[in-house]
C-alpha cells in the first residue's frame, strides 16, 4: 500500500533526473549519425564511434536488488567488450525507482538522446509501460529480466534474453513431479501482483499436465509477511510439495514459517525464489526448496566459468541470474551490432533478429521468430545452502 | 476449531492490539489523531534490527532499547507535530496533517539510512526452541509477543487507573482547560502520553519484525488501515476496546482463511468490524458522549 505521501519525493527526484538527463543528451547529440556505420563486418568490424547504449533499471524501490545485479553485470559485460578491438560501447545506467511512471521517463529520454539500443525494465510491470515508447520511435529494446507473457509482442524492436516463466516452469514442475514422486500438492499465490499470477497460471496447467493434484489453492497479497494462517491450512492438507509464485519478499517469511510450523516438504517456487538472497536470509529453512531457472551457475561451459571468475573478483560476491542475463544481453548485442557492423538502430533490430546458437553465460542461445530467446532452463534445489542441481 | 489457528490468530491479534493501544491512547487522552504512530511502528523495527545485528544485542535486549527510542520518537512527535499548532482553532486536523507530514520524513530519513530494501534480523538470533501447545508448533516469539503485550497492556491500564500521572491525563482527556486550572502540567501530560503511546508502537513495531523476520518501508501503512479500525471497533478512545478489537481481527483474519478462503481474508475480517459497528456505533467498549481514556 503506497501512500500519496512519497508522490511529492518522487517527483522532486524525477524532475531532478529529466534535467539532468536532458543536459547529457545535449551534449551527445554531436557524436551520433554515420560514425555509428562501420567498417568489416564480423569480428573484424570497426567502428569510429562508441554505440550508446541505454539501460533503464531499478536501481532503488522494492526490485533494488535485482536492479543493482543487472548494473553489474552489464558494467563488466561492456568492460569486457571494450577490451576487443572494433567497437566501444558506452552505457548509460538510469534508475527508474522501480515505478512505471519513471520508467517512461528514463526512456523517452534515451529515445530522445540518440541511444542506439535501450535494455530494460527491470520488472515487467514497467515494462508494459516503458517500452511502447521505444518501439513507436523505432528503438530496439533487448528486455534482461522481464519474464511476463506478451513482453515481446508488443512490437518488432522489443526483444528479450530472459526465459519466460511458461518456458521454465513445466520444465521445473516435470522434473519435480519425477523426483520426488509428487501426486497431490497445495499451491499458494500472491493474486495481486501481474507477474505472480501468471506464474502461477502456467504452475496450474503444469500441474494438470503432470498430473498431479492441487488439494487447495490459498492465495495472499504481495505485501503480506505473516503466512502461517495459510501455512497451518497447507499443513492440514498434507501435501506431497508446496507450490509457491511469490516474490522474494514474501518467499523468505513463508519458507521460513512454513518451517518453524514443521511443513518439511519440498517448496517449489516460481522466479521470485531464484535470488541468493533466500538462502542468506532464511537460512537452514531453505533447504529443500526447488526452483527452475533461466541460468545455471554451477555449467562448467567456458563463458560461465570465465564469467564468474570475473564477477567475483570485481564485486567480492557471487553473481545471481539478473547479474548473468545482463551480461549475456550485452554478448548478444554485440554479435548484433557486428551483424551489420552498424550501431544504427534499425541494423541492430536487424542483427538481434540473427542471433542463432550462439554461445553466451546462459548457455546456447537464440533468438526466435517472436523475438523471445530460446535455451535450456534448469532446475535447481537448495542443498547445504547453496543452489544444486535438481536430478 | 484449528488450535494452530487459533494461535495464529492470537499472535498477530495481539500485534495489531498493542499498535492499537498506543494509537488510542493518544487519541483518547489529546483528543488527536497521530498518524505519525505508523511510521514509529516502522522506525522501531529497522531500529531494532539494526541493534541486534550491528550493535550485537540479543533480541529480548533490543526491545527495552526499542522502548525507548519509540518514547523520544513520541516526545519528538508532540514537539514537532502538536505542540507549535495546539492554539490553533483547527487543531485537531492542523495536527492530524502535520503528523502525516512528519511520518513521511520519519519514513524518507528511514530510507535514507536504510536504504529501501526488506532488512531482517541475522538468522541465528532468534532462539530455535518451539514449544507445542496442544499440538500446535509455536516459537518462542510467539509467545514472547503475547506475554509482553499482555504486560503492556495491564501497566498501562494501572498507570493511568493508579497514578498521580494516570490521573493527570484523566483529567485531561475530561477538559485540558479545566486540568490547567486545577494545576495540572497539560503540556507535560501531552509529551507524556505520546511517549508512552510511541513507546507502546514501536515495541509493536518490532516485535512484528520479528515474527515475520522482516521489516520494509511500508509495513506502518499496512497495519494503519487495521490499528484505525480497531479503535474504532474498539470505541475510539477505550484501551481495554482497542486489545479486544486488536486480538478480534486476527482472529477474524485467521478464521477467515480456513473456513471462507484466503482470498477472502480482508473483506470478511473488515466486513465483520463493519457490521459491528451497525450494530454498535458507539464500538464495543465506546460510550456516547463520555470520554474516558
Amino acid at each position: 500500500m503506497r501512500t500519496p505521501r512519497i508522490i511529492g519525493t518522487t517527483a522532486a527526484i524525477t524532475l531532478t533526473l529529466t534535467v539532468a538527463a536532458c543536459g547529457s543528451g545535449d551534449e551527445d547529440t554531436g557524436s551520433g549519425d554515420g560514425a555509428l556505420v562501420g567498417e568489416g563486418s564480423g569480428a573484424d568490424c570497426q567502428i569510429d564511434a562508441a554505440v550508446p547504449v541505454g539501460a533503464a533499471l531499478s536501481l532503488t524501490g522494492g526490485a533494488a536488488s535485482y536492479g543493482e545485479s543487472q548494473r553489474n553485470g552489464l558494467e563488466l559485460a561492456v568492460a569486457h567488450l571494450n577490451e576487443q578491438d572494433g567497437i566501444t560501447y558506452e552505457l548509460t545506467v538510469e534508475d527508474d525507482q522501480t515505478d512505471p511512471r519513471q520508467g517512461i521517463t528514463v526512456f523517452e529520454n534515451f529515445v530522445g538522446d540518440d541511444t542506439s539500443i535501450i535494455i530494460g525494465p527491470t520488472l515487467s510491470n514497467g515494462a508494459f509501460q516503458a517500452q511502447p515508447i521505444a518501439q513507436e520511435s523505432g528503438v530496439p529494446v533487448l528486455a534482461i529480466s522481464n519474464t511476463a507473457a506478451g513482453i515481446t509482442e508488443q512490437g518488432d524492436y522489443i526483444f528479450r534474453d530472459s526465459l519466460t516463466e511458461a518456458q521454465v516452469i513445466p520444465q521445473t514442475i516435470a522434473l519435480a513431479a519425477e523426483t520426488y514422486d509428487l501426486e497431490q500438492v497445495v499451491v499458494m499465490y500472491s493474486n495481486d501482483d501481474a507477474f505472480t499470477e501468471s506464474g502461477y497460471e502456467v504452475f496450474a496447467s503444469s500441474l494438470e499436465e503432470e498430473g498431479v493434484e492441487v488439494s487447495d489453492t490459498l492465495t495472499f497479497s504481495v505485501s503480506d509477511t505473516d503466512f502461517r494462517p495459510l501455512l497451518t491450512e497447507a499443513l492440514a492438507a498434507e501435501p506431497d510439495a508446496l507450490v509457491v509464485s511469490g516474490l522474494i519478499e514474501a518467499a523468505i517469511p513463508l519458507v521460513t514459517q512454513a518451517r518453524d510450523l514443521g511443513i518439511d516438504v519440498p517448496i517449489i517456487g516460481g522466479n521470485g525464489f531464484n535470488n541468493p538472497q533466500l538462502m542468506t536470509d532464511a537460512g537452514a529453512s531453505a533447504e529443500g526448496v526447488v526452483v527452475g531457472a533461466a541460468w545455471n551457475s554451477t555449467s562448467d561451459i567456458p563463458e560461465n566459468v570465465e564469467f564468474l571468475a570475473a564477477y567475483e573478483e570485481e564485486f567480492g560476491r557471487a553473481p545471481d541470474q539478473f547479474a548473468a542475463q545482463a551480461y549475456a544481453a550485452m554478448t548478444i548485442i554485440d554479435v548484433a551490432v557486428r551483424h551489420n557492423c552498424s550501431g544504427e538502430r534499425d541494423d541492430i533490430q536487424d542483427g538481434l533478429n540473427n542471433i542463432v546458437d550462439l554461445p553466451t553465460v546462459l548457455g546456447t542461445l537464440t533468438i526466435n521468430d517472436d523475438r523471445d530467446a530460446e535455451h535450456e532452463a534448469v532446475v535447481q534445489v537448495v542443498q547445504d545452502g547453496a543452489f544444486a542441481v535438481l536430478g | 476449531m484449528d488450535i494452530q489457528q487459533l494461535l495464529n490468530g492470537l499472535f498477530i491479534g495481539s500485534i495489531y492490539a498493542l499498535f492499537a493501544i498506543g494509537f488510542t491512547l493518544v487519541f483518547g487522552v489529546l483528543d488527536r489523531l497521530n498518524l505519525a504512530h505508523p511510521a514509529v511502528f516502522t522506525v522501531a523495527a529497522f531500529v531494532g534490527i539494526e541493534l541486534v545485528e550491528v550493535g550485537g544485542l540479543s533480541i529480548w535486549a533490543a526491545l527495552p532499547v526499542v522502548f525507548v527510542v519509540g518514547g523520544l520518537l513520541g516526545l519528538v512527535i508532540e514537539r514537532v507535530a502538536f505542540r507549535p499548532l495546539k492554539g490553533r482553532p483547527d487543531a485537531h486536523f492542523a495536527g492530524l496533517i502535520s503528523s502525516i507530514a512528519l511520518a513521511g520524513m520519519f519514513i524518507a530519513l528511514l530510507q535514507w539510512r536504510y536504504g529501501p530494501d526488506t532488512k531482517r534480523f541475522p538468522a541465528e538470533s532468534f532462539p530455535e526452541t518451539t514449544y507445542k501447545v496442544l499440538g500446535a508448533q509455536v516459537t518462542g516469539v510467539q509467545v514472547a509477543i503475547l506475554l509482553i503485550t499482555v504486560v503492556l497492556a495491564v501497566g498501562l491500564h494501572l498507570l493511568v487507573g493508579r497514578t498521580r500521572l494516570g490521573r493527570g491525563m484523566r483529567a485531561t482527556a475530561e477538559n485540558p482547560t479545566a486540568a490547567r486550572v486545577v494545576g495540572i502540567n497539560v503540556d507535560r501530560v501531552s509529551a507524556t502520553t505520546l511517549a508512552i503511546s510511541s513507546a507502546l508502537g514501536a515495541v509493536a513495531g518490532a516485535l512484528f519484525a520479528m515474527n515475520v523476520n522482516s521489516a520494509q518501508l511500508g509495513m506502518g501503512s499496512a497495519i494503519e488501515l487495521k490499528g484505525l479500525a480497531v479503535i474504532v471497533v474498539g470505541g475510539m478512545a477505550s484501551l481495554p476496546g482497542a486489545l479486544v478489537g486488536g486480538l478480534l481481527l486476527g482472529l477474524a483474519e485467521v478464521f477467515t482463511v480456513q473456513y471462507i478462503g484466503s482470498s477472502w481474508r480482508d473483506l470478511v475480517a473488515f466486513g465483520l468490524l463493519f457490521l459491528i459497528l451497525v450494530a454498535r456505533p458507539q464500538g464495543l467498549f465506546g460510550t456516547r458522549k463520555v470520554r474516558e481514556v
